[in-house]
């Protein structure tokens, strides 16, 4: 277990001080979210007033969305070091010391939630800032599970694509992909209030289910027993599905 | 080989540039087509907010977004490929030829100021089937088109100064935040006036914001003497004030050599 866990902790370690010695490369992922909430909830104030919106205060729905994309993209974030560590060799090495396979996942893995944490946090407390006020207690709780799983189907998903192309071309797909997911969902208005092609996309995407359990305690409906499992078993499912993609990616690394 | 010679085959290379290289211009035409679809979708309930424009969709009301968005991100790629030229040491050899340096600049604009132009006819070309409708006609298509056009050298013009002054495609890449936040801040996306508070005040001051409603104007309303100014004089007064800062910094690159 100490043959996985200790070199995998190292590698967490190396790519979270790597946000203080290349601010380059975390910063931006860092201002899009909170550049987000500020913008989508000044520029869409107004929509709160359509009948169905659950919500009077725009920042409250947009918050979570904020969240969501902040974390994934911070998990993103570990496929954009991986691509860098293949390109410079350093990667080669990892696999010729005798750190186990598992530790060369788990360490982008702990890397990931560690920074989505920076991300949740920050745009909560920009969130409040603007005025957003949780309607439940579960508003807390669901937004880090929220964080921590998005941030996990994010690196799933980067570091496979990373191990698969090897070179920046993996970074436009892992980016685009997960935008077009994200944003093919109820993430700009309620699937009530939409009309037309989108609200049968966003009906099936299961990302609309993970976004219902990010915003649970922001909006006036409140939270519920089937939003809170349906949203779990999503990010579960999808974080699994990515993380068996990576682990694959490895294997195909290594033939 | 006379200036306006030189100035031509420079535009050439940009112009065969964007179309022997698609990939570059390829995001700044489908992703804000693809938000203005994402828009259509998800506020086509908002078009009955007080304070909405008049519409018959919220498509219309997009358009003038999409065309802005589009020029301002297409800029960008016209910023970078003279970037990459001084990079890659292609300027240097232009500098060391007998080429007059304002064909160097002109011609790389003119890269930007055919693919606005092109740009705004597509969006429209695009979308009309989505049920568009521009009440303004061929006139008010011809003048977003020459909008596009302006809009593409004034915003061209300043991304190729951050090119000269910082010689570095990275740079003039990450511009693109910055061109972001001007456009979330303005009305490009949602009408000003159900915006309220700090964000009505910088969507008030923004000029984006001008630029984008001129657009919408001709869109949804009448061809109008604010429309024309807000269409056609504001991006031409902006490129005056860009393209001499864009000479500035080529001078001072060509000094220093």
């Amino acid at each position: 277990m100490s043959s996985t866990i200790a070199p995998a902790w190292g590698l967490a370690m190396r790519s979270l001080r790597n946000i203080r010695r290349l601010p380059s490369a975390f910063v931006p992922a860092l201002m899009m979210p909170l550049v987000q909430v500020i913008a989508f909830s000044g520029t869409f104030a107004g929509i709160t007033v359509v009948q169905g919106f659950p919500t009077d205060r725009s920042v409250n729905w947009y918050l979570p969305l904020a969240v969501t994309m902040g974390s994934s993209f911070a998990g993103l974030g570990t496929g954009f070091a991986m691509i860098r560590d293949l390109q410079s060799g350093f990667y080669d090495r990892l696999r010729m010391s005798p750190a186990g396979r598992r530790s060369l996942l788990l360490g982008p893995f702990i890397a990931a939630w560690a920074r989505a944490l920076i991300a949740v946090v920050l745009v909560l407390i920009v969130g409040v800032t603007l005025g957003a006020r949780p309607t439940s207690w579960v508003a807390i709780p669901s937004l880090i599970a929220v964080g921590l799983g998005t941030a996990t189907l994010g690196t799933g998903w980067g570091i496979g694509l990373a191990y698969r192309f090897g070179d920046m071309r993996a970074a436009a797909i892992m980016q685009l992909t997960l935008f077009l997911g994200l944003f093919l969902t109820d993430a700009q208005t309620p699937i009530d209030v939409m009309r037309g092609w989108l609200v049968p996309v966003a009906t099936v995407n299961p990302l609309s289910r993970v976004l219902a359990l990010a915003r649970q305690g922001f909006i006036d409906d409140g939270a519920s027993w089937a939003t809170t499992i349906w949203g779990l078993i999503t990010l579960i499912a999808v974080s699994t599905a990515t993380g068996m993609f990576a682990m694959a990616g490895l294997r195909h690394l290594d033939d | 080989m006379n200036t306006l010679a030189q100035t031509r085959a420079m535009s050439q290379r940009s112009v065969l540039a964007l179309v022997r290289q698609p990939a570059l211009v390829i995001p700044s035409a489908v992703f804000p087509l693809f938000f203005a679809a994402l828009g259509t979708s998800s506020f086509s309930r908002a078009v009955t907010i007080p304070g909405f424009p008049e519409v018959d969709s919220f498509l219309d009301f997009a358009l003038a977004g999409a065309i802005v968005q589009g020029i301002l991100f297409g800029s960008i790629t016209s910023a970078t490929a003279l970037a990459t030229d001084i990079e890659t040491g292609f300027f240097d050899r232009l500098l060391a030829a007998p080429t007059q340096r304002t064909a160097i600049l002109i011609g790389r604009l003119a890269g930007a100021m055919a693919y606005g132009f092109a740009q705004t006819l597509f969006f429209v070309a695009v979308l009309v089937p989505f049920g568009l409708r521009i009440t303004t006609g061929a006139v008010g298509l011809m003048l977003m088109a020459i909008g596009g056009l302006l809009t593409a050298l004034a915003v061209g013009a300043l991304m190729s100064t951050m090119a000269l002054r910082t010689g570095s495609s990275e740079a003039v890449q990450g511009s693109f935040p910055l061109l972001f936040v001007l456009l979330f801040f303005s009305s490009a996306f949602f009408p000003r006036e159900t915006m309220s508070g700090a964000y009505r005040r910088i969507a008030d001051w923004n000029p984006v914001s001008y630029l984008v409603e001129g657009f919408r104007s001709l869109t949804i309303g009448d061809v109008n003497a604010t429309s024309i100014a807000q269409v056609v004089a504001l991006p031409a007064a902006l490129a005056v004030v860009t393209m001499t800062g864009a000479l500035a910094a080529l001078a001072a690159r060509t000094r220093r050599g």
